[in-house]
């Protein structure tokens, strides 16, 4: 898997994906816009299974979730920043889409690099010289999430 | 250990006596509002997963606003959607356009919000609420169908920031300008994840309206809401407009608190948040650049109340707007529009010529109705200067209070509100 790598902290829900395409909600319709105001360019380098890599409060602004389906939409299999914004992360959570807190990793890994991750032992490595960041596991609850596809299938399932 | 009024009502509301913060919990929800953007997925999960029923249709409330008058097929599509399921659903509080408004605004207005409640909407400015002393927070869709096939969420609890607000507003000086100084203070995420409470002398002087500007910027800052303990001022706001009970709650005195941030407000000046972040403030006098305007807009959930319209009219009257800027006046419910348009102040915007639309949220997030060219920038009493906000990604939105924006207007360049203005 490839990192697309943003330095920048603050990325927010109306670059991930404006309110110009919010008369949509299908991830196949958003995905050809995710991250158009950050990157023109995202939708033709992303390829399914990529993640993105961004610095502090990604996702931040707008309760959008077509922010997360767009991702999804393009390929995107996870986010890891710095640090997230929480509508962001709750909405990642309960789409069963894996947002990862790594702190830091932003500034050391450049974009384009292959990537590997481990979720269950909280492991990124750089492929590219071998450098692993571990990042802390998920919680309970978001495991949970995750595991069973979403919050509606955790509920529907109760 | 005493508990912060945020925690207080999480605790009564998941069948508790009292609760940390970091703690999850399960809230039962007592209202929950749901305009055209979010709702429509929301809808379809629930179809998708077989959920044919909502918890308690009398507990919640649509407020299509976005994309309102429907701005494209698309969107007309969208809330036809939404307009048809709530019938199915016995969901009666439907604000029909006519009827309809900004749902931040709209929402307190007729009375659905009281203190002490939980409440949610599937649209970040949902702390906005918290003026009335409620637990009040944005969501997204996925919760939002959540919420309302169950009628409860699960919370992370809150820590709380309390911001003591001291001194004298200085003239020209409003509420916006100090949800602004706090955020340049502590940045877009200084309250990721946390409840900021608001108190002191300056805040027990503001009215309910400009507490709620307050309030609806916490999420600027990162916050999961923000709260202002109820007092006379909110009675006597609810008195007309509410029938609902219940009980004023307050932090109690040996609350815990993550944070204790001071401020005296008494030599703040009127603030200008520069592009792109809302933590950008800047105090007006400090700007020496003549920075041009190519729009100005008075509007949106932070500052399209009457009493801001009030203070906006003050600068356009006997005024013009200047040659090649463009001014929008966009009341935020169909009620303001209406006393707007009984106190002369539509005539007055009209007679300046500004323009005067129908409420929706539109231009602030680059919907519709004021959408800005690459290139141009536009000072707005609105709450994000994102790039791409209000429209072409190349171009600037400065925020500012609805003073700041009309003198900015009358200008054609950012102005401070207190020096004189051309004719």
């Amino acid at each position: 898997m490839k990192a697309h790598v943003y330095k920048r902290d603050h990325i927010n829900t109306d670059e991930i994906i404006p309110a110009r395409y919010l008369n949509m909600d299908k991830e196949a319709e958003l995905a050809k816009y995710a991250m158009e105001d950050l990157d023109t360019e995202f939708v033709n380098k992303v390829e399914a299974g990529d993640v993105i890599i961004a610095g502090e409060n990604f996702g931040c602004g707008s309760s959008r979730e077509h922010a997360v389906w767009a991702l999804r939409g393009a390929g995107v299999k996870a986010v890891i920043a710095d640090s997230f914004a929480r509508i962001f992360y709750r909405n990642c959570i309960n789409n069963g889409f894996l947002a990862i807190e790594c702190q830091g990793v932003s500034k050391h890994i450049a974009s384009g690099s292959e990537i590997e991750l481990n979720v269950k032992k909280g492991e990124l490595k750089d492929l590219t010289n071998g450098k692993v960041y571990p990042f802390a596991a998920l919680p309970d609850f978001a495991q949970e999430m995750l595991d069973k596809g979403g919050l509606l299938n955790l509920i529907t399932k109760k | 250990m005493g508990q912060t009024i945020t925690e207080k009502i999480l605790a009564r509301h998941a069948g508790r006596d009292s609760v940390k913060p970091g703690e999850l919990v399960n809230a039962k929800l007592d209202l929950i509002m749901c305009h055209d953007v979010t709702t429509t997925p929301a809808i379809d999960m629930l179809k998708e997963h077989g959920i044919n029923k909502v918890f308690d249709p009398e507990k919640i409330v649509i407020m299509p606003d976005h994309f309102v008058p429907n701005k494209d097929i698309k969107s007309a599509e969208m809330i036809r959607k939404i307009r048809l399921w709530a019938d199915e659903m016995g969901i009666e509080t439907f604000y029909e356009l006519g009827n309809h408004g900004v749902c931040h605004a709209l929402l307190p207005e007729q009375g659905h919000v009281i203190p002490g409640m939980t409440l949610v909407g599937a649209d970040s400015h949902t702390c906005t609420h918290g003026a009335l002393g409620a637990f009040s927070t944005g969501i997204g869709s996925t919760d939002l169908a959540a919420a309302l096939a169950t009628g409860e969420l699960w919370f992370k609890v809150p820590p709380t920031i309390l911001f003591n607000v001291s001194g004298t507003l200085k003239d020209g000086v409003y509420a916006k300008d100090i949800i602004l100084e706090i955020i340049r203070r502590i940045g877009v995420d200084g309250a990721r994840y946390k409840a900021m409470e608001f108190k002191g002398e300056v805040i027990n002087a503001l009215s309910i309206e400009a507490r709620m500007t307050i309030t609806n910027m916490a999420i600027e800052a990162g916050a999961k809401s923000g709260i202002i303990a109820a007092d006379e001022k909110t009675l006597a706001y609810l008195k007309d407009r509410s029938e609902g009970e219940f009980e004023i709650l307050h932090s109690d005195e040996d609350a815990e608190y993550e944070q204790v941030i001071n401020i005296d407000v008494s030599d703040l000046e009127p603030m200008v948040a520069f592009p792109h972040l809302p933590d950008n403030g800047r105090s007006v006098s400090d700007i020496k650049e003549k920075i041009k305007i190519d729009q100005a807009y008075i509007g949106s959930c932070t500052n399209g109340r009457i009493e801001d319209l009030r203070v906006a009219a003050e600068y356009f009257k006997g005024r013009k707007v200047a040659k090649g800027t463009r001014c929008i006046v966009i009341p935020a419910t169909t009620d303001i529009w209406k006393q707007a348009n009984k106190e002369g102040l539509l005539d007055i915007f009209m007679e300046a010529g500004a323009t005067v639309s129908s409420p929706t949220c539109g231009a602030c997030l680059g919907g519709h109705m004021g959408i800005i060219a690459g290139g141009e920038k536009c000072i707005s009493t609105t709450n994000r200067n994102f790039v791409g906000r209000m429209g072409s990604p190349d171009s600037e939105v400065y925020l500012a209070s609805p003073a700041t924006v009309a003198a900015s207007a009358v200008n054609g360049y950012i102005s401070d509100p207190r020096k004189d203005l051309g004719e």
